[in-house]
């Protein structure tokens, strides 16, 4: 068992893992941060997308013992201060870019990676930036609809409401 | 003005809010303290002899509670199939056992034989390493055709054949279909494959048993769309637990498109296995799992014959169907390719006769069941494919020819058995065109010829029924459950309401768009109204969620029962005001007495109702909570108007979905952003398969699609923003709302219209190509060019 401790939503945090242990399950598992979810197992689906370190990263690709002494976010601290929704989070519910929620908070956390990196994507720049992260329910449609309409694009004009 | 509030309005979802922070609750989330993790060793070929099992080295490795294998479940029920097929001379379709773990044979890849249940997860799949199992491996029975042929290989040895049922539909028919076949001026012919797909909702399924020695109490936590059934089942088939001693809760369900309506084997161990050990016990399927061990969807073979005459009119329609059933019948498996597929083949056209064979075959594959649309795909798929290569062969136009056929009267019996209470189909084939810019089509196909490329536009239009329904219909079609739907409204006492509902929410947002029906009848704000679902403990016996019927079924409930609710509060209303109560009007929340000023609000009865100093006890019961069971007269028949404009870059065969529209007559409609969501959704599932998807397997039984390195789910950018409208109502006649399915839909009308886009793209390049079966894969479309 190896000592990890990190940075998780600005709380320190550790735990003691078997060398194997993914972070996904680091932080489900140990810490009880469940909002990550896991959805497939060759880190195809991107349900398990954080921020290591301002990076997104799928966090079942990733030995916990890596992110020792990393600055981790996850879905849970993504809402402003106040507790009130973010302005990607408010987006997707506003544009209704979510059903069943498995996947919502990979694709939060990669539309936060993608603004960043990108602050007035295309439609098309969005859609091959989600290459990595799957939806089976919405279709994409309203994803990525959110996403530009969160980097404050109207998007009234590529699709009616 | 839209609305924002009630029926009619795009609320915004309220179960959104703990999606987006993480705060939602799925199966997996749950952990019990003191919980054991189980481990499913599955078998690696697709048919052989389990000669033996050696646990002693795997019960030996650290953190091991137990190894179990089928010894452990003798005495305990098979998994039980839930509809029973009559075949077409009166006798019962093969039935074969399926048991929990595997008994002397394995029958598909994947299919369980032991069980290993640990302190963790890693040592439970540490110890599976050491497992020693001898199996002889049989030859597989893969091609459905070849195991239907004297000798083959028999999946089940104890059954007659591989044969589950020959069912004919509508048998009588059978004769008089072949004269007028034998007769026509002329016969389309086309043969084609509807491919095996996997529904693969992102949460992988999970189950947590938990017993209480303590009140002998069961209970199951699962990714399920329909508790109560799972309960049902479980309990008086497989384990023997009566009822009030099983709880089955399905918290948060991360998507489901059937997968999640069937009684599994991990289901019934858990539980199980949670009594024998003492311990809650878990199991979360890994993604590979879920590929060998939920129930597949689709995997039709189809020949398709449609009679004309000269002026193209349908005279009648012959197909010959062979659906696989893999290697057990999963729960509703018998019903999908009868009762919802062949009940579907008049589509929206006026064919006076059809005859629908279907052979059900057992193979050495995952086990078939539902999947989004659930034999309307198939019956869809096909009509409308050979519709449109009909209109090729006589030389008409395909929406010409669609329309020469289109039912224009209701309601409208057609000749399996159903009937159809509304439609205009004119009217969405019409909104399709507006929608789709069709006038312009011809100007972007000389675009992109222009630049090299193969234009084509295709169309599908699709009829399906929702809400399978009436339950004594249903019994005598061979169900082994009723068919209605549940709820208990429960007035607070200072005005807030929750409602139990038996519908459970697999994505589809029931908490907000029911809510947003019972505030309508109230004159209350939508957050007034609570709703509750999927933990058998809480809510009313109900069905679940499947086979969109949710708010045409459900919802009545609801409707029916806040009815009773406003009656009983409208007598309260009448003693407090002391008025007679036909003179007692609802809006918006009060209570008024006709013709005079005089009003109570809402809370003041409900306060009433619970607090009764003022109040009519010799007539009325205090309180205000009632409960309904509704039960359809029919089924619902939302239909609708697809169109695809694709473009083929003949270099490579590849095929990109420039735009697909929907018109679709969904009756009226409570949440139009949901809807809209719904149908964007199917859309993506029918190009995923008209397209990419494909489960498949090699000729020994190795799925060899195992994964999403190997299944190619469709992603962001394979496909194009969606242009969908349902401004096209013809309401149901027989719900209260109005309202039709729309959960299905675009996985219903998408695969024809991509095929027949691709199709017409080629045919327009000078390709003589008349069918390509899905997915229409770079290779398949570039090799049925290149020929």
């Amino acid at each position: 068992m190896n000592k990890v401790s990190m940075t998780v939503n600005g709380k320190a945090v550790s735990g003691e893992v078997e060398g194997r242990t993914l972070l996904s399950s680091f932080l489900r598992d140990d810490i009880n941060l469940t909002g990550t979810h896991v959805g497939c197992d060759t880190s195809q689906c991107g349900a398990c997308v954080v921020h290591v370190d301002g990076e997104a990263v799928k966090s079942c690709t990733m030995l916990a013992a890596e992110a020792d002494g990393a600055e981790v976010k996850t879905i849970e601290g993504m809402a402003n201060a106040d507790g009130s929704l973010s302005v990607i989070q408010q987006a997707f519910q506003d544009h209704h870019g979510l059903q069943c929620g498995f996947c919502t908070p990979g694709m939060v956390m990669s539309a936060a990676a993608l603004l960043k990196e990108n602050p007035q994507p295309s439609e098309q720049e969005v859609r091959t930036y989600l290459e990595g992260n799957i939806c089976r329910c919405t279709g994409y449609h309203n994803i990525v609809k959110a996403i530009m309409a969160a980097s404050g694009q109207d998007v009234s004009v590529i699709a009616a409401e | 003005m839209p609305k924002d509030n009630g029926i009619g309005a795009s609320s915004k979802r309220r179960e959104d809010v703990r999606f987006l922070t993480g705060a939602g609750r799925y199966t997996d989330d749950i952990n019990i303290h003191g919980q054991a993790y189980a481990h499913f060793v599955r078998s690696d070929v697709a048919h052989g002899t389990i000669n033996g099992i050696d646990a002693s080295a795997a019960e030996a490795m650290p953190g091991v509670l137990k190894v179990f294998t089928a010894t452990d479940f003798e005495g305990v029920g098979g998994i039980p199939c839930g509809w029973q097929v009559t075949d077409r001379h009166g006798e019962p379709m093969q039935e074969p056992k399926h048991p929990v773990l595997a008994e002397g044979k394995v029958r598909h890849v994947g299919d369980p034989i032991a069980v290993v249940v640990a302190e963790s997860l890693g040592q439970a799949r540490d110890a599976a390493e050491a497992l020693e199992i001898d199996i002889s491996e049989l030859p597989a029975v893969m091609d459905m055709k070849d195991a239907l042929t004297e000798g083959a290989a028999k999946v089940h040895d104890d059954l007659t054949s591989n044969l589950c049922y020959d069912w004919g539909f509508v048998e009588e028919n059978r004769e008089a279909v072949d004269d007028a076949i034998n007769g026509a001026h002329h016969v389309t012919t086309l043969e084609l494959r509807n491919n095996r797909l996997v529904a693969n909702p992102m949460e992988p399924r999970v189950a947590v048993g938990d017993y209480s020695a303590a009140d002998d109490e069961h209970t199951l936590y699962t990714t399920s769309q329909n508790p109560h059934v799972i309960r049902l089942l479980m309990g008086a088939f497989v384990l023997g637990i009566p009822e009030h001693k099983l709880r089955v809760v399905a918290p948060d369900v991360g998507g489901g498109f059937g997968a999640k309506i069937y009684h599994y084997a991990e289901e019934a161990f858990c539980t199980f296995a949670a009594k024998a050990l003492r311990r809650p016990v878990k199991w979360t399927s890994s993604r590979s799992e879920a590929f060998m061990s939920d129930a597949h969807g689709r995997d039709h073979v189809t020949k398709i014959e449609l009679a004309m005459d000269e002026q193209g009119k349908f005279l009648a329609i012959r197909t010959d169907t062979h659906a696989n059933m893999g290697a057990y019948l999963s729960t509703f498996a018998p019903s999908i390719p009868t009762w919802l597929h062949g009940t579907l083949m008049a589509g929206n056209y006026t064919t006076p006769l059809i005859y629908v064979n279907v052979k059900a075959v057992f193979t050495n594959t995952v086990p078939v069941d539902a999947y989004r649309g659930a034999g309307r795909p198939e019956a869809t798929f096909q009509l409308e494919r050979v519709v449109d290569k009909a209109a090729r062969e006589m030389g008409i136009d395909p929406i010409e020819l669609r329309r020469r056929n289109f039912i224009t009267e209701f309601p409208y019996a057609t000749p399996v058995a159903v009937e159809y209470d509304t439609g205009d189909y004119n009217a969405t084939m019409d909104k399709l065109l507006e929608i789709s810019d069709h006038s312009g089509f011809e100007v972007r196909a000389a675009e992109s010829k222009a630049n090299g490329k193969l234009r084509g536009f295709g169309i599908a239009h699709y009829i399906e029924a929702c809400g399978i329904a009436p339950s004594n219909l249903v019994g005598q079609l061979g169900a082994r459950a009723g068919l209605y739907e549940s709820a208990t409204v429960r007035v607070n006492a200072t005005g807030s309401i929750s409602v139990f509902t038996g519908s459970h929410s697999h994505g589809q947002g029931h908490e907000t768009t029911f809510a947003q029906v019972v505030a309508e009848m109230i004159g209350i704000d939508e957050g007034q109204v609570d709703i509750v679902h999927g933990d058998t403990s809480k809510t009313p016996m109900g069905m679940g969620t499947y086979g969109s019927r949710s708010l045409a079924v459900g919802g009545s409930a609801m409707v029916r029962a806040t009815e009773k609710i406003i009656n009983k509060a409208r007598k309260i209303a009448a003693h407090l005001m002391e008025a007679a109560e036909a003179d007692i009007e609802l809006k918006d929340g009060q209570f008024t007495v006709a013709g005079t000023d005089k009003s109570v609000a809402w809370g003041d009865v409900t306060l009433a109702a619970y607090v009764p100093h003022n109040y009519p006890l010799e007539d009325i019961e205090p309180g205000l909570e009632e409960t309904a069971f509704y039960d359809p007269a029919n089924f619902t028949y939302p239909s609708g108007a697809y169109g695809c404009e694709v473009e083929v870059d003949p270099e490579t065969g590849k095929v990109k979905v420039l735009g697909f529209a929907a018109a679709d007559d969904f009756g009226n409609v409570v949440n139009p952003m949901i809807v809209e969501g719904q149908v964007q959704g199917g859309l993506a599932q029918g190009i995923g398969q008209a397209l990419l998807e494909n489960c498949a397997y090699d000729q020994d039984g190795q799925l060899i699609s195992a994964s999403y390195m190997d299944y190619a789910m469709p992603r962001a950018d394979d496909l194009p923003m969606f242009t969908v409208d349902h401004s096209c109502v013809t309401p149901c006649t027989h719900n209260p709302l109005g309202v039709k399915g729309c959960g299905e839909a675009g996985a219903i009308g998408s695969p024809p219209a991509l095929v027949n886009a691709v199709i017409d793209a080629l045919q327009r390049g000078g390709h003589d190509v008349k069918h390509i079966d899905m997915p229409l894969s770079p290779d398949r479309v570039w090799t049925a060019m290149n020929g």
